[in-house]
This record gives C-alpha cells, sequence and structure tokens, in this order.
C-alpha cells in the first residue's frame, strides 16, 4: 500500500498513483469477498463468515494514510482491513479455507485473522475487542511515532469496550484513530432500535475527543479524513472518532438473507457503490478509462490466483502439527 | 538474613524487573501516585516516571485490553487488577485474547503480560472483595496462574513471571502482604509450574497455595505433636499444574489433602484430586478435600472466620480421617 503522505503535499502525479492503487485495492477486496462468498456456497469455506463487500471504501480509504509499521485491530468483518493493511491474498484466502498455507496454518478461521508482519494486531470475533487491542498497540507506539487504528462496526459502540476505551485513550492522549464502520445495522438489529440517540460521532464529544462523520462509501472522503486523524495522533494530540457511514452488500453472516432491511434502503445504497463512485471519480479526473481497466483486470487476477493456491493447498496434518501451549 | 515483608517482595521483583528491561512498563488503578491501595508499589512511579509507570482509570477491561495490545506489539505490561473479584470485568481481554494469541497466530508472537491482583479472604471484605479467582481461569490454555506462598516466593516467582512470554496471572492474598520471612532465595527466579515441598514428611500430603501453606505448615507442627507426619506442597501454580511433585508425594505418604480457600465444586483441588486419582488410585489410601461451603464468601467476623480453612480445620481433618482408619 502506498505510504502516508499529508494532502498539502501530495503532488498531482503522487496522488493519481495513490488513488488508483486504493481503487485496485478497493476492487481486491470486493472480489475477495465475491470468491469467498462463491466458495462458502460450495462448502470449501467452514463455520461461518461476514463479508465486507460495499464497505470496501473505509479500509483501504484509512490504511492509506498508515505507515506500514503503524497498527491496525479489525473486527470480524475484517477481510477489508487485512487486505487493505498489506495481508497476503493467497493466504488470507488459505485461512478462510483452514488450510495449512493459511497466515495462521489455519488455527484462526474467518473471525481471529492476526497479522503482525503487515501490522494487523488481529481481527477480533468480540464486538469492541479490537479498541481494547488498539489501546496496548497505541501505547506500543507513544513516543515513538507510531498510530494505531480500531476498526468496529456500529454495534460495538454499545460495548464497555468503547466509552472504556474512548475515555482511556483520551485520558493517555494515545494516537489512536477509531473508525466506526457504520452500516445501519449490529447483526439483524437497526441502529436506531439499540443505540441510544443513534449518534456515534457525538458521542465522542462527552470525551473531549475530536470526531467527524464521514461518507464512509467514498474513498476521498474516508482518507482525507484519516489524514487529519492520522496526523493528530502522530502529533501528540491523542484520539479520533472518525463515524463513517456504509452498507454491506450482503447480510451480517452467512446464515443472513438480511430481510430486515427495507429493499428502497438496499436499493438507494447500491446506487452508491463505492466502487462505482471511485470509479466515476477517477474517469471524471482524466484517467485513462484503459487504466482503470487495467487496475480491475489485475485485481480480478490476483484473486482468482489467491484462491486457486489456497483451493489447492493442504490442509493441516493434526498428525504433524506442532502446536504449544506456552511460548518457552 | 533479614526479613523481607511480602508487600516490598512484590514491589522489589517489580523495580528491578523494570530496571533490567526497559520494555517492561506497569499501569493500573491508583498504582502511581498513591502506591496501591495496600501500598505494594509505593516510590515506582517516583522512580521509573510517567511513561513506564501510571495511573488509569477505573476501567478493567480497556486497561487489560491495552495489556493484551501492548504485549504483542512489542511492551512487556505488568498490569494490576486491584482486587481479584474485578477479573470478571476484564475476562474477554485474558481469556478470548491474550490466551489465545500465540496458538491462533501460529506463533507470530509471544504475550509477554503480568496481571497482578489481591486475593483472599479473612479482610473483613465481604464476598465481592475476597474471591480468589484461580479457577475462573483455570481450565482456559494458554494462561499461567501463579500463587506465592511467601515474601522470597513472591519476589522470585514473579520476577519470573515477568521474564515469562506468556500471559500470567499473579495472586497475592491479601493475608500475606504483612508477613515476614527470609529474604530471596540464592536463585534470582523460580521457574513457573514446578510446586515445592514445603515440609517433609511420610504419613500424610497435604496440598496448598498462599496463606494455604502456612496454615498447612501450622497443622502440620501440630499434627507432628501427634506422631503423624505431614508432607506440605506449595503447589505455587495451577496452570501449568505439577502433578509430578504429587504424585511422587503421594507414592511415599498413601494420603492426599487437598487444601482450597474457596468452593469444592469445580475448583482446583477438586481437579487436582481427580488428575491424582487418574494416575494414581493405587497409591491412595485415602483421598479428599478441605474447601468452603458453597456459599459466597460472608462479611460478619464470626462467621467468615467459621468459613475460611484454618490450620486447626485441616489439622483436624487430617487427625479425623486417620482415625476412622481408612487405611
Amino acid at each position: 500500500m502506498a505510504r502516508a503522505q499529508a494532502p498539502e503535499t501530495e503532488t498531482r502525479a503522487a496522488a493519481d498513483v495513490l488513488y488508483l492503487e486504493c481503487y485496485e485495492r478497493m476492487r481486491l477486496v470486493r472480489r475477495f469477498e465475491q470468491e469467498l462468498h462463491r466458495l462458502f456456497l460450495k462448502g470449501e469455506v467452514h463455520g461461518t463468515t461476514h463479508l465486507c463487500a460495499g464497505q470496501e471504501a473505509v479500509p483501504v480509504g484509512v490504511c492509506s494514510a498508515l505507515d506500514e509499521d503503524d497498527w491496525v485491530a479489525g473486527t470480524y468483518r475484517g477481510h477489508g482491513h487485512a487486505l487493505a493493511k498489506g495481508t497476503d491474498p493467497a493466504a488470507l484466502a488459505a485461512e478462510m479455507l483452514g488450510r495449512a498455507t493459511g497466515v495462521c496454518a489455519g488455527r484462526a478461521g474467518s473471525m481471529n485473522v492476526i497479522d503482525l508482519a503487515h501490522g494487523l494486531v488481529g481481527c477480533f470475533g468480540i464486538v469492541g475487542a479490537s479498541m481494547g487491542a488498539a489501546l496496548g498497540a497505541a501505547l506500543s507506539g507513544k513516543g515513538r511515532g507510531g498510530v494505531a487504528v480500531a476498526f468496529f462496526g456500529d454495534g460495538a459502540t454499545n460495548q464497555a469496550y468503547f466509552h472504556e476505551s474512548l475515555n482511556f485513550a483520551r485520558v493517555l492522549d494515545l494516537p489512536l484513530v477509531f473508525v466506526c464502520e457504520n452500516n445501519l445495522y449490529g447483526e439483524f438489529t437497526p441502529l436506531a432500535h439499540s443505540t441510544a440517540g443513534a449518534d456515534i460521532a457525538g458521542r465522542a464529544a462527552a470525551y473531549a475527543i475530536p470526531s467527524a462523520e464521514v461518507d464512509g462509501n467514498d474513498l476521498w472522503a474516508v482518507r482525507a479524513a484519516a489524514l487529519e486523524a492520522v496526523e493528530r495522533a502522530r502529533a501528540g494530540e491523542g484520539p479520533t472518532l472518525l463515524e463513517c457511514l456504509t452498507y454491506r452488500h450482503f447480510g451480517h453472516s452467512r446464515s443472513d438473507p438480511a430481510t430486515y432491511r427495507p429493499q428502497e434502503e438496499v436499493a438507494a445504497w447500491l446506487e452508491r457503490d463505492p466502487l462505482a463512485i471511485a470509479r466515476e471519480r477517477l474517469l471524471a479526473e482524466g484517467f485513462d478509462a484503459a487504466d482503470v481497466d487495467a487496475a480491475e483486470a489485475s485485481a480480478d487476477a490476483t484473486v482468482e490466483r489467491a484462491m486457486a493456491d489456497a483451493l489447492a493447498a493442504p490442509y493441516p496434518d493434526p498428525a504433524t502439527d506442532a502446536a504449544r501451549e506456552f511460548q518457552p | 538474613m533479614s526479613a523481607l515483608e511480602f508487600r516490598v517482595a512484590i514491589r522489589d521483583a517489580l523495580a528491578e524487573e523494570m530496571e533490567r528491561d526497559e520494555r517492561v512498563v506497569f499501569f493500573g488503578e491508583d498504582i502511581a501516585a498513591a502506591g496501591g491501595v495496600f501500598k505494594v508499589t509505593t516510590g515506582l512511579h517516583e522512580r521509573f516516571g510517567d511513561a513506564r509507570v501510571f495511573d488509569t482509570p477505573i476501567s478493567e477491561l480497556a486497561l487489560s485490553g491495552a495489556a493484551f495490545g501492548a504485549a504483542v506489539t512489542g511492551l512487556r505490561p505488568v498490569v494490576e487488577i486491584m482486587f481479584g473479584d474485578f477479573m470478571a470485568l476484564p475476562m474477554d481481554a485474558l481469556v478470548n485474547q491474550a490466551a489465545k494469541f500465540f496458538y491462533l497466530s501460529n506463533e507470530q508472537a509471544p504475550v509477554p503480560l503480568v496481571v497482578r491482583c489481591a486475593v483472599g479472604g479473612g479482610g473483613r471484605f465481604g464476598a465481592i472483595h475476597s474471591q480468589i479467582p484461580a479457577t475462573w481461569f483455570q481450565g482456559v490454555p494458554g494462561l499461567k496462574i501463579v500463587a506465592p506462598s511467601t515474601p522470597a516466593e513472591a519476589k522470585g516467582l514473579l520476577k519470573a513471571s515477568i521474564r515469562d512470554e506468556n500471559p500470567v496471572i499473579f495472586m497475592e492474598h491479601k493475608r500475606l502482604y504483612s508477613v515476614k520471612g527470609d529474604a530471596a532465595p540464592a536463585e534470582e527466579t523460580i521457574p513457573l509450574g514446578r510446586a515445592r515441598i514445603a515440609r517433609a514428611g511420610g504419613d500424610v500430603t497435604i496440598v496448598a497455595l498462599m496463606k494455604g501453606v502456612s496454615d498447612a505448615l501450622e497443622a502440620a507442627e501440630l499434627l507432628s505433636g501427634e506422631g503423624v507426619e505431614a508432607e506440605v506442597i506449595d503447589l505455587r501454580t495451577v496452570r501449568p499444574l505439577d502433578l509430578e511433585t504429587v504424585l511422587t508425594s503421594v507414592a511415599k505418604t498413601h494420603r492426599l489433602v487437598v487444601v482450597e480457600e474457596g468452593p469444592r465444586l469445580g475448583g482446583w483441588a477438586a481437579g487436582l484430586l481427580g488428575a491424582v486419582g487418574e494416575r494414581a488410585l493405587h497409591d491412595l489410601d485415602d483421598a479428599w478435600l478441605i474447601a468452603t461451603d458453597e456459599l459466597p464468601v460472608p462479611y460478619s467476623p464470626t462467621l467468615e472466620d467459621a468459613f475460611l480453612p484454618d490450620a486447626a480445620a485441616i489439622a483436624a481433618s487430617v487427625r479425623a480421617r486417620i482415625a476412622a482408619g481408612v487405611a
């Protein structure tokens, strides 16, 4: 992923490359999720999985504002978090399929991916746990210029983790960006039915934390907000809360057809597909359609290879598995 | 040899390890400015500064989550959860995150993290400031659970816990804080997962932890006057469990009593008894538990004193079992 640059120092050429790269990464996430869904229906993905198709601009936009050695804590809807931070798509796919070549050798599965080599502290199967982990990563980063990001959903904003972590991060002025992916539903329940006040960004004011409501389907808007928050964190000015409004194209998990969402609402959000918005903007800014097409083709090919590699990989062998309870 | 107070042993262990390794940081509620509610950590903040010793909000989940996140990104945090009872609050950070990370990540990084907490009854603190949460965590692979019995043990075991690469729950019994004992042993650290023979004897094996070890030693002295020689084992850790030391002792004494300051059902003592039965039923003439009633810890001094196992209760129980002529 391209490294962060402050907006005012972004030359047109550098920004061009960066946004096209981001678009390619968003396309990669989309194709990855679609292929995973297909493999799920074929029985190749086990248990359950939570797809982030429709929400790609948030992880890609936020991670474009980070350095490679900054830390990210993701959610159980975390394939986009991992891919945006640089996890190898083939290793991620293999993990989803429970194969030995997975990024965690098949031990973790979809909800618990960890990839420290790319700055992913983990994807967290417990709603809100990403925030606790990110506090610690921010503690490690503090004093050496490092920044941590916690991704979480709107449902997590009613967890103790949210309130304790916002307060903790402000009191200790931690270099931390709280990124809420507000897709309007906590599992199957609409935000308004579960969240008093229904104003997530507004909750930050109680903790004296700067916040912003961001169009989470607009890569440019997400990146701009993230750059500002990251700069604030690196400058020692503490945490920021970004509420990114977005929408998932699939249900909550594999067993969920999402029939609780009004058809008009779904249609309106599909109209605002973050990939379509990004493609249109790139073309409007003068990119050659051929270059954009090539980025799409490159992402598609990467995913195709990743899935093929994963499908060809062996399952871990219990007879030779050398699992240990403790690090000696 | 100069006498070392238990709370000072803990403080010295922390200070020495912070001196030795700058990645060690220490945080919790009222541990810095106030020096801890039991005055264990007095002076550490002044000595090591804001960046390495700091107070946190009363947020057990957040501070434990922070400790986990810090441990997997390069620091070696020690945190204090003021009372063991409060360990119900950070369960997710410890049980779901810290304990599983090493395995789930396919060993991408260790989780060098210590959670200290004050545990145990006898202080008239009532039901929710007196529990010993050992068994809440004992069934969680990936955690180590340490429970020292003397000042020297506390120092050596805490230093080992801080140097350990795994998440460690380190329990400090409140009724031991003011106990004074011999200063540190020759070895600087005490390996985790190895029990200690606190007293040798051939007639009955008494296994205990923390305050229970001094109770057992006192009971052994009473019994010795009556011609019964008890071997007292200080288990030191309940995960990992040093079964071998207990088996070796039982092969000699043929009688096993395990003393737990906590309920009998689902306790670590019951687990130990079961494990010994599985491995060495042929060695046993008798095996039993001394534990508390299946009730919360009561407040009133008369009720609490009757509730907690003590030396007299242990001696009486051993006396009665032997007199019953089971062997």
